[in-house]
């Protein structure tokens, strides 16, 4: 087989009108394709199925970097962290039947929150199809709701083009996972492979609308005349890798602008024209001032329910210029005075163009009024507490202190992700890892992981809290295995917060199943022989975040916070965005 | 605001690969807001290897509009266009089994033949077949018309529709074909010059 492997490198060097076929697998066809597509890290779980891949994985583990994760769950996270960070194609591997249904959750999560990934799963011999064979379950049909493609493949010849067209479809347009279901024969099969070309056409997919310029001149129209214009960006600014464009945009425009979480860390949080985050635990001003711009101009964001409140009451007064890759996002939820269509990276200059150069200083001086009127209603009290207890928002101040913005910063779901997202310094993009549309309980360890292979020079830290963490904690095993330098922080309260604070506000505290116990985390932890430590006191949290930053691996903080409170500001549920509470 | 709009029936036409999986692709797209699909049809196109659906729904404009772009999202559909009934020629066929004796006893069959459009496909001793193709006021007029005679079984088909203002799709095919496809392929996503609305 060895032997095999190095013809095929040779071929693949050759110049393309060289290329003769050699003879290979079904499995070594995938792995040579996968290292034409620049893939370095795998994170897999094997298993029956998926048996012909691993052995052939076997030859190239000098090539790719395959991580064994300790739950398939953990394995896709462990790539939207990885894809997020890097800007690459996350990749997974799992095996048929559970292993592959155990993929569902990350593949909803990534559909949700456009990230990148090709899973290759496993399947039964191809003539055992549809006949309830061992692990046989049918994951093209369960996943297809929550990938932007799927295939399966049953015979070996159909590799490299799947796959060219995986990872094409992964990353282009508005970005998606993707999941291959290769039958085991075909993993078997030995066929012809003659070479990989990467895809860049499908004639049926366009994953970008072309730009018409009369949309942009229209757009710039109304942004010029606006009195009150008002920004709204998300994650498509960063997926478009269109940081610089976006900045330049709202510099010469000195439009104020606000950020879905998805969004946060596209432009630095202290930017001058930052004002914040949006939705039910954004700012004070970005909500309240959504209802008084006059023109409002959403880039690269889809008006999540969570970013909009009550539909009906959610800035009828402006115009609204609508920015997107996705035609199916345009008028889904808000409709659209000026739809421009099309990659941010191309639309934003186009548009800066366009525009004068202004300041809209009193306009920005609004923003900052409701700015002190929350610090003094909730972030006074949240970063720099009078409570006995901790509060959460202050140790992710004591942790910017230290980390001074440079950190990637991946969170959980639930309390703490939200006073993650409003507080966090970020210095950079892609820093902010969590997960947005699907609110994944259980996603930040292993997404840490894979956000920590993503960028190895960065220092990660993710934030969890007591309930989140004991969702995918088995991750500790893969931790303590690689070796990968992540650093945790436990946030715990001592219930699921999040519903507890719904259960007090809109059910009159009735604590229906929040009161959540933990196990000995740090103990925990050092079973997994990761040090750790737990702090109570105040006084002792600066030492104990530099004591974990300066570790030279993994570390676990657990660090004990104040059992009820809550987070404010808040949208409650079928309000209007201007209908947000302090308290 | 979508909810002050009327339903009515639409006719979704898709272009598509012929791929499978699709159906179940396109199909969830309606599942998942729990639409009923009141008429589905796949078919090959004027185009060898491109597929056609005709589905039938009935809903407000706003939210077809929606599906629409969401099917067409999917890798493997080329287009998609919405239409209502006025705006397309559709038909549908249904065949009507029936006792042979008591239908050549009780009914001028010439009669019923010709004042419903139907033919005989079949006429056996035992039992025949009558077959009909219109919309669907005449199919189910013609059941109206047998059952008192004992309509022993009755199957109607989907609708098929074909757009009254298309000029087909080989020209765009040929622009998808190309990698950097011109405006004719986008004509959905814009606003319509004229009235500043969207078309499908």
């Amino acid at each position: 087989m060895g032997g095999n492997m190095e013809v095929a490198q040779e071929i693949l060097n050759a110049p393309a009108a060289a290329k003769e076929a050699v003879e290979l697998s079904g499995s070594q066809a995938l792995l040579e394709a996968l290292i034409v597509e620049g893939v370095d890290t795998i994170f897999g779980y094997p298993g029956g199925a998926i048996m012909p891949i691993y052995d052939a994985l076997y030859d190239y583990h000098d090539k790719l970097n395959h991580i064994l994760v300790r739950h398939e769950q953990g394995g896709i996270h462990a790539g939207q962290g990885y894809a997020r960070t890097s800007g690459k194609v996350g990749v997974v591997f799992a095996t048929s039947g559970p292993g592959a249904t155990n993929l569902v959750t990350g593949l909803a999560d990534a559909q949700i929150d456009s990230t990148p990934l090709v899973c290759i799963t496993g399947q039964v011999f191809a003539h055992l199809l549809g006949t309830d064979a061992f692990q046989e379950t049918d994951v093209i049909n369960i996943t297809t709701p929550v990938t932007k493609w799927n295939y399966q493949v049953t015979d070996a010849n159909e590799i490299p083009e799947v796959i060219a067209k995986a990872f094409y479809i992964a990353k282009s347009g508005r970005p998606g996972p993707v999941l291959i279901d290769i039958t085991k024969n075909a993993q078997i099969q030995k066929f012809d492979f003659k070479g990989y070309t990467t895809c860049n056409h499908i004639r049926s997919y366009r994953p970008k609308p072309i730009v018409r310029p009369q949309y942009i001149q229209e757009a710039a129209e109304l942004i010029n005349s606006a009195k009150k214009p008002f920004v709204l960006w998300g994650q498509g600014v960063i997926l478009g890798s269109a940081e610089q464009e976006f900045k330049a945009f709202i510099e010469k425009s000195g439009i104020p602008s606000a950020w879905t979480i998805l969004g946060a860390g596209a432009i630095p949080t202290d930017h001058p024209l930052n004002v914040g985050m949006l939705g039910m635990h954004g700012n004070y001003g970005p909500n309240v001032l959504t209802n008084e711009c006059d023109v409002l101009i959403a880039i690269g964001m889809r008006f999540d329910d969570r970013v909009t409140g009550r539909l009906d009451k959610y800035a009828k007064q402006a115009k609204v210029v609508h920015l997107d890759i996705d035609p199916a996002e345009i008028d889904k939820n808000v409709k659209s005075t000026v739809p421009v269509w099309g990659d941010c990276k191309e639309t934003l200059p186009l548009l800066t163009a366009l525009i004068e150069p202004k300041k809209h200083t009193e306009w920005l001086a609004k923003f900052n009024d409701y700015t002190s009127q929350e610090f003094d209603a909730v972030i006074e009290a949240e970063l720099n507490p009078k409570t006995e207890e901790m509060t959460m928002g202050e140790v992710i101040k004591q942790l910017n202190e230290i980390t001074k913005g440079e950190a990637i910063i991946v969170s959980d779901v639930g309390q703490h992700q939200m006073v993650a997202c409003r507080y966090a310094k970020l210095n950079n993009t892609r820093s902010n890892i969590t997960s947005g549309g699907l609110g994944t309980m259980g996603f930040a360890l292993p997404a840490a992981i894979g956000a920590k292979f993503g960028a190895q020079e960065r220092d990660v830290v993710a934030i969890i809290g007591d309930g989140g963490f004991q969702m995918t904690l088995q991750e500790l095993g893969t931790i303590m295995q690689t070796g990968v330098n992540v650093k945790i922080i436990i946030l715990n309260n001592r219930f699921l917060g999040m519903v507890r604070q719904w259960q007090e506000l809109f059910n009159e505290r009735r604590y229906s199943f929040v009161d959540i116990q933990s196990p000995d985390f740090v103990a925990l932890a050092a079973a997994y022989k990761i040090p750790g430590k737990r702090i109570e006191d105040r006084a002792d949290l600066p030492a104990a975040l530099n004591e974990m930053l300066n570790n030279k691996g993994s570390f676990l903080l657990e660090v004990m916070v104040t059992k009820e409170n809550n987070v404010f500001p808040m949208v409650p549920q079928g309000c209007s965005v201007s209908e947000i509470r302090l308290k | 605001m979508e909810n002050q709009q009327e339903k009515q029936e639409f006719n979704i036409t898709v272009y598509t690969e012929n791929q499978i999986g699709l159906l179940n692709r396109i199909a969830i797209i309606f599942t998942r807001r729990k639409i009923n699909i009141d008429s589905l049809n796949t078919s090959p196109s004027e185009i060898e290897r491109i597929h056609r659906f005709n589905i039938v729904i009935t809903e407000s404009e706003d939210v077809v509009r929606k599906l629409c772009r969401q099917i067409e999202k999917q890798v493997e559909v080329l287009k998609v266009y919405y239409h209502t009934n006025e705006d397309v020629i559709w038909q549908e066929l249904a065949l009507y089994k029936v006792s042979t004796d008591v239908i050549a006893e009780k009914v001028s069959v010439e009669r019923l033949l010709r004042e419903n459009g139907a033919r005989a496909v079949v006429i056996r001793k035992d039992y025949t077949v009558f077959e009909t193709t219109g919309h669907r006021e005449e199919t189910d007029n013609l059941i109206s018309i047998l059952q008192p005679y004992g309509l022993i079984e009755f199957v109607r088909s989907a609708r098929v529709a074909i757009i009254k203002d298309s000029d087909g799709f080989n020209r765009k095919l040929r622009e998808f074909e190309r990698l950097e496809p011109g405006e004719d392929v986008i004509e959905n996503e814009y606003l319509n010059q004229g009235q500043k609305v969207f078309t499908m």
